[in-house]
């Protein structure tokens, strides 16, 4: 075991811990922590853009964007939050421009914009022009940006390092974080860092579905890790199901094709968005037209012989503009389904996207204990965190904000806390619990396997708490995920190795899934209504009354070592907007 | 009801035709140092959907056969840059590769690619690959002494004008093509060029002499033979040779 002592850790290398490590390099001596290497991450999948109200092509502006983000979360958006991201959101972009981003730009040089899901003129009036982008590779030109910032600033990597347990000491009465611990896979050796300030931004955890746009490196690991040291996880039954996956493998074709024009149709050919959304059509928000999808199908209007799926027609859109606009995901239909967007419709299914839960913080992105208190030392930002920006439901191009905006405030805030605080004495063997993790699981005689449990988990998922779901489903899911989790202690993996052991990887991947998806479950099965990403067709309606409030998720440990996952609430932050009837 | 569940062609024998399946070798170059210093050899038989992916093909023999086959993979759709690796003689992304168009009637030998010391079967170091990277300042680089407030402006024409390089994910599937880098690693290699090229060629940026002096170094462009290895190895499409090319020409003519 090897110990490390930095001012600041991050752990993830993706946009919103890029953007951190930027600011907090010039601030503090800081080590990066990637699973992966940086230039990976999933942020470099994200396609369509970044919103912000510059007005380079037509009138907009932040009100109209805080506005947007609040009707598109259900209105379970922390509104001071929502108002952040959208002011700050135009100097996000210009940072970026200015430190490379190639965008698109207009004919006058300024940066491009074009529509996207949600994005309105004037509160719904019309859809406004207001994602930034470059092609249909926003999130791959952010990644490489960033990661070319990181090598200017001399941001220090350890790359393939997979952190495994977050370490908090009590002083005081007061829990503050100490460091982490993380497990280096080239060797297998354990190392501990300790760190007067964390900052988790290690990303989503959607591989607990199967069709989804997600990496297979997407498994809720930070969320994970906090969990399991006490801290609470914020409305994890709210995920988002992006409207336009690749039909049976989840690989995700923007909006930024609907911004272009694109249109989806039935098996009839129906414009069928027009009956659900007849202001903002095919550019509603993606929980809106995901269950329209599904409605579809579901009432026999689906495309193909299964009748499971629906078209993204893109035919009538000019091969010069795919070629210019969209060519990235075009290719994808070409490449995976052997179809030319020029001439032939795609076809697509909503896939598991984005969590818009995931570890509470405040607007500086410090980590709450409970529903008021900081815990010292700790940050998250980015997918991994919940703000809330998102609410029920986040809109398109705000998530490649969110890791700007929150990125940049965790890493200012973590750097100046490391600053002026001390280092956190260690618990005694700081790395007890991964040793004994790894070691159960190398020696482990168990007769279950990893990909057998996670394929049954990634099944019951997508078949009880997808894009509708009832108190019979989710219960159907709860009972599946607690038997899982109960096999997974009789699992057992072939490679007893230490060199690159990504058998032992998944294995703990496969745990931090599980446990995840039980929190999910159960946070879903409380929530009596239906509201943004989650739909409850027992309650089709939102519950202001009763449910205009976050989740919050802790896991209790009983005296007999039972594990339980308690249920508390947290209100939300109301300034501008009274909740209204939600329509597009 | 819950959602609908829409994979059935997931396994054999679903659908109303006959099975999509076939029977595929895979022949994977095998090598563990913690159990021999020797690489092997290993073939595989599995029953795969032709549709599919290369990389789900290793993810069958991982999950299903033996565990402790080792490779990288991450976003599963191209755009990671995670799984370069020797198809059938040639550098491309397990995931961007389908069984159907690498005639799986004949062994498909899958090894690590080339020029870069092999760690665990598939996985390579990829540090020098970093490092040659990195030296060519991958960064822009600009003299204003006041920051603009509002973004610079620049035309899409001038925008137009390094678009292609900025496409590369890193993969480095052309560096571990070129038969140059095989034989001397200290040469930069298609990737750095590439993305040195995304700069210099870039209108806001002022320090492109810089970039032209550190290529042209004797490990630099001028080792270039023009072979297209890896512009047939990118799996973005870049024209990395063009790119090498134009490189090249700015140096002579120092216009860019």
């Amino acid at each position: 075991m090897k110990i490390h002592k930095y001012d600041t850790v991050i752990v993830g290398a993706g946009g919103a811990g890029m953007r951190a490590a930027i600011e907090s390099t010039k601030r503090s001596r800081t080590a990066v922590l990637t699973k992966l290497y940086p230039t990976r991450s999933h942020t470099g999948a994200a396609q369509g853009g970044m919103a912000a109200a510059l007005a380079n092509v037509e009138e907009d502006n932040w009100e109209w964007h805080t506005f947007d983000t609040v009707k598109g979360g259900d209105y379970l958006v922390d509104q001071d939050a929502a108002e952040i991201l959208a002011k700050e959101a135009i100097d996000s972009v210009l940072d970026l421009e200015k430190m490379g981003l190639p965008f698109n730009r207009t004919p006058d040089g300024t940066i491009d914009q074009r529509r996207f899901g949600g994005h309105s003129r004037n509160h719904g009036e019309a859809p406004v022009r207001r994602s930034c982008y470059a092609a249909d590779r926003t999130g791959h030109m952010i990644l490489q940006t960033l990661y070319q910032n990181c090598v200017k600033e001399g941001v220090e990597f350890f790359n393939e390092f997979y952190v495994l347990d977050q370490l908090i000491t009590e002083e005081d009465g007061i829990k503050k974080s100490a460091g982490v611990v993380a497990y280096e896979l080239a060797t297998g050796e354990i190392h501990v860092f300790q760190a007067k300030a964390v900052i988790y931004a290690s990303g989503g955890c959607g591989k607990f579905f199967k069709v989804t746009s997600n990496a297979h490196t997407l498994t809720g690991d930070g969320q994970a890790a906090v969990y399991r040291r006490g801290l609470p996880l914020e409305d994890m039954e709210f995920f988002q199901f992006h409207p336009t996956g690749i039909w049976r493998m989840g690989i995700l074709l923007t909006e930024g094709a609907r911004g272009e024009g694109g249109i989806l149709r039935n098996k009839d050919g129906e414009r069928f968005m027009e009956k659900y959304a007849p202001v903002m059509k095919d550019l509603a928000s993606r929980d809106v037209v995901s269950r329209s999808i599904y409605t579809e199908i579901r009432e026999g209007r689906g495309c193909g012989p299964e009748g499971d799926h629906v078209y993204l027609d893109l035919t009538h859109l000019p091969p010069e503009q795919l070629d210019a606009k969209l060519p990235d995901i075009t290719e994808f239909a070409r490449t995976y389904l052997g179809i030319e967007p020029y001439t032939d419709p795609i076809p697509i299914q909503p896939t598991a996207h984005y969590a818009m839960g995931g570890i509470p913080t405040n607007v500086e992105g410090e980590v709450l204990a409970d529903n008021t208190t900081v815990v010292p030392g700790l940050y998250a930002a980015g997918e991994v965190a919940c703000v809330s920006v998102h609410g029920a439901n986040r809109l398109g191009t705000n998530s490649l904000l969110d890791i700007n905006v929150f990125g940049r405030r965790a890493g200012i805030a973590a750097a100046e806390y490391s600053q002026k605080a001390d280092f956190v004495e260690l618990p005694e063997n700081p790395a007890s619990l991964v040793e004994e993790q790894i070691e159960r699981l190398r020696t482990s005689t168990g007769t279950e396997r990893v990909a057998t449990l996670r394929r049954e988990l990634q099944e019951t998922m997508d078949a009880n708490v997808m894009v509708f779901r009832t108190e019979q489903t989710i219960k159907t899911a709860v009972e599946k995920i607690t038997e899982l989790r109960e096999r997974f202690k009789n699992v057992a993996i072939q490679d007893k190795g230490k060199r690159f052991n990504t058998d032992l990887l998944e294995a703990i991947e496969l745990g931090n899934l599980l446990d995840l998806a039980e929190v999910m479950a159960v946070s879903a099965l409380a929530r009596k209504e239906s509201r943004g990403g989650h739909y409850r067709e027992d309650y089709p309606n939102r519950d202001d009354v009763n449910f205009m409030r976050h989740t919050m998720a802790y896991r209790e440990v009983g005296d007999d070592g039972t594990e339980t996952v308690r249920l508390d609430y947290k209100p939300v932050v109301q300034t501008r907007y009274q909740p209204m009837e939600r329509k597009y | 009801m819950a959602t609908p569940v829409m994979d059935k062609a997931e396994t054999p024998d679903a659908g109303s035709a006959a099975s999509p399946y076939i029977t595929v070798t895979f022949r994977v170059r095998r090598f563990n140092p913690e159990v021999s210093a020797e690489a092997t050899w290993e073939d595989f038989q599995l029953e795969i959907d032709p549709k599919e992916r290369v990389l789900d093909g290793l993810h069958k023999i991982k999950w299903d056969v033996d565990g402790t086959l080792t490779f990288r993979r991450s976003c599963a759709h191209g755009i990671c840059g995670s799984d370069a690796m020797r198809i059938n003689g040639k550098n491309r992304l397990a995931c961007k590769t389908l069984i159907k168009d690498i005639n799986p009637e004949k062994p498909i030998t899958i090894e690590p690619i080339k020029g870069l010391t092999v760690l665990k079967d598939l996985v390579v170091d990829m540090e020098p690959f970093f490092q040659a990277y990195r030296d060519v300042m991958p960064f822009l680089i600009t003299k204003d002494t006041n920051e603009p407030t509002r973004e610079r402006l620049q035309s899409a024409e001038d925008r137009e004008r390094f678009d292609d390089t900025t496409k590369c994910i890193l993969c480095a599937a052309c560096t571990s093509s070129c038969p140059v880098f095989w034989n001397d690693g200290q040469y930069f290699g298609p990737a750095a060029i590439v993305n040195a090229h995304r700069f210099i060629f870039d209108s806001r940026d002022e320090a492109g002499e810089q970039r032209l002096e550190i290529l042209n170094d004797k490990d630099g462009v001028w080792r270039c033979r023009t072979t297209f290895n890896c512009t047939d190895a990118c799996p973005r499409g870049i024209e990395v040779t063009k790119a090498i090319q134009e490189v090249k020409r700015a140096l002579i003519t120092r216009r860019f």
